[in-house]
């Protein structure tokens, strides 16, 4: 996909030239956009822009307004007319949200670990290794991948019981820390790069390990990028399987926290805000650096379904 | 990417130095993923549908009951409200995320000034966690929230989006369509990219309007995303769990109505007292309708094909 922004290209003449030289927007194929719709399109573009980071903006301006401060007032008062980060503060008195980050930062870190291993190592079996039962193996992940995780999450639970795992950290990252999905992406990176080049390291004397690692592996680095990046938001992001999973509020990850926050100090608007602000703008900052990477995966993983 | 590795790059690696010491089984490759979704994904799988036969607890093995959990179903008045529920929620969801992702696309094709920003601008509530988004919107549709403040300053007055059983599942769906309209708009994105632009030239020489075309060339042109994006969403749609149980509560709202099938697995299910074996048949259920309209979509794809 192209993000590229056009430049203004050459002006054509018109019939009736404009007495100041106007930047002339152009479209994908060079053609001229006409004003009215580019005013319409910029209109539209901005209704749509306050609909979508809106939401956020105000949860922001929420968390920033001090204790004597209306906050349901009506019309509505959109920007803190005295900002303050006194909510933050509260937060980390009432819940240990610093705590629940830090658990949020360990299992997401864990399942990009898990995930960019677990999925480049199989994903290289099922591309290149030669072996009898392969097929099988990739029909094992190809149903993994089908399997709707919300009909199993019962089973899972009473499985991570009988291992002794539940109310662990351990136990939130077990079940997707080699997701099916992440497996079958470097299956199709590996099958996408020449197979000449390994075919020489063979004749070589190179032994598969050294084939993965030398010569593979650094050629698959951007689907690598996509599957971490998913891995961290997914764990990061997850809310039912830790529910189910944590008992113990000292194990809590951050959107367990905010759920329980939320379940307690409903009526503290102010406090909720300034919690969610803490979840999501360590997302909001990993998106806006590496934001490639995300729309890639959005192609990428949907093609897979 | 980085550039293909030559061979010329591959013995300058001195590959062939490397001693040979770790074992190179390719079963040792695919062990790790192999082990983790056997036992985490398809042993469970396996353990529900034999769990749906047993009156399983937490904490008491249970029995093999043959179809008592199935016929007890049948009589489970929550069942049919949670089966409602989720059902509604596939008729309610799916065609707003077909079609609004595909006109957002349509928006942000354009490479005019400033574009790149809105993109990534309206891909944000697809970072955001769940539990983020269904707070940030309990709070905008609360009784003294921003968006009755708003309806109250034009002169609409106060409306109960949260209390009321049926506002409070529409605003649900409001919020699952407002998380995912991102996330589509971009798979709709790369299929729009790939529409020759000289067909929407000869529509537009034949005197077709903007609707005209988008009906006749868009729209046949990226059908099968279309098809794509039902079948993704109707499957998540039905599953519905986090909106509903964030913005209603635990307890799905007024008398536990609002209550979605995915909500009353995990009620049912967890804590001390979970009946495992019910909630296995509950979960048996999803599979069958996550599959069956997985094959209705796919199905209704393949029909249109022949003419």
């Amino acid at each position: 996909m192209s993000v590229l922004e056009k430049q203004p290209s050459a002006v054509r003449p018109t019939e009736r030239p404009a007495p100041v030289r106007r930047r002339r927007v152009v479209d994908e194929h060079g053609r001229r956009v006409r004003a009215w719709e580019l005013a319409l399109r910029y209109a539209l573009l901005l209704g749509v822009l306050a609909l979508t980071v809106g939401p956020f903006l105000w949860q922001l301006s929420t968390s920033l307004k001090g204790p004597t401060e209306d906050i349901f007032s009506s019309p509505p008062k959109f920007l803190p007319g005295d900002p303050t980060l006194h909510n933050y503060e509260r937060v980390a008195d009432t819940i240990p949200v610093w705590d629940y980050a830090l658990n949020s930062l360990k299992v997401a870190g864990a399942n990009v670990v898990t995930n960019c291993v677990g999925s480049a190592l199989a994903g290289y079996a099922l591309a290149r290794l030669r072996y009898r039962g392969r097929r099988v193996a990739t029909l094992a992940f190809i149903l993994a991948m089908l399997v709707p995780v919300e009909g199993i999450i019962i089973a899972q639970f009473t499985t991570m019981r009988e291992l002794g795992l539940n109310n662990t950290l351990i136990g939130v990252v077990l079940p997707g820390c080699v997701g099916a999905m992440n497996v079958l992406l470097m299956r199709n990176a590996f099958l996408n790069l020449p197979y000449e080049i390994e075919e020489a390291a063979f004749v070589d004397g190179a032994n598969s390990w050294q084939r993965f690692l030398r010569i593979a592996l650094p050629s698959v680095k951007g689907t690598l990028a996509v599957v971490a990046i998913f891995a961290f938001m997914g764990a990061w992001d997850d809310f039912l399987w830790p529910l189910i999973v944590l008992s113990d509020p000292s194990k809590f990850t951050l959107t367990i926290g905010l759920n329980y926050l939320h379940g307690t100090f409903a009526n503290d608007e102010r406090l909720v805000a300034a919690g969610t602000v803490i979840a999501v703008a360590p997302l909001i900052a990993l998106f806006a650096c590496l934001q490639r990477y995300f729309f890639r995966g959005v192609g990428e993983g949907a093609v897979k379904g | 990417m980085a550039a293909s590795p030559t061979v010329e790059g591959v013995r300058r690696a001195g590959l062939v130095r490397v001693r040979r010491q770790l074992p190179t089984s390719p079963w040792l490759f695919a062990a790790p993923g192999l082990l983790i979704i056997g036992a985490f994904i398809l042993y469970p799988f396996v353990s529900t549908l034999i769990n749906s036969f047993t009156d399983r607890r937490t904490l008491i093995p249970g029995e093999y009951v043959g179809l008592a959990n199935f016929r007890e179903l049948l009589h489970d008045d929550m069942f049919w409200i949670g089966l409602r529920n989720s059902t509604l929620y596939v008729v309610g969801v799916v065609p707003a995320l077909v079609l609004l992702p595909l006109l957002l696309a349509l928006l942000v094709q354009k490479n005019i000034p400033g574009i790149t920003f809105f993109r990534s601008a309206f891909y944000t509530p697809v970072v955001a966690s769940i539990v983020v988004v269904g707070l940030i919107w309990v709070w905008l549709l609360d009784e003294r929230g921003l968006v009755n403040s708003l309806l109250e300053a034009i002169g609409v007055g106060r409306v109960g989006f949260l209390s009321d059983q049926w506002l409070l599942l529409l605003s649900a769906m409001a919020v699952t369509v407002w998380k995912g309209l991102g996330y589509y708009m971009i798979i709709y994105l790369a299929a729009l990219a790939n529409v020759p632009r000289e067909l929407h030239e000869a529509a537009a020489v034949d005197g077709a309007g903007a609707v005209r075309r988008f009906l006749t060339v868009t729209v046949p042109a990226v059908r099968s995303t279309m098809v794509l994006v039902g079948a993704l969403s109707s499957v998540a749609a039905f599953k519905v769990f986090s909106e509903v149980y964030l913005m209603a509560g635990p307890d799905g709202g007024p008398a536990g109505e609002d209550t979605t099938l995915v909500m009353l697995v995990q009620r049912t299910g967890t804590g001390l007292t979970g009946r495992v074996g019910y909630a296995s048949a509950l979960s048996v259920v999803v599979f069958a309708v996550t599959v069956a309209l997985m094959l209705l979509v796919l199905r209704a794809d393949r029909r249109e094909d022949t003419p």
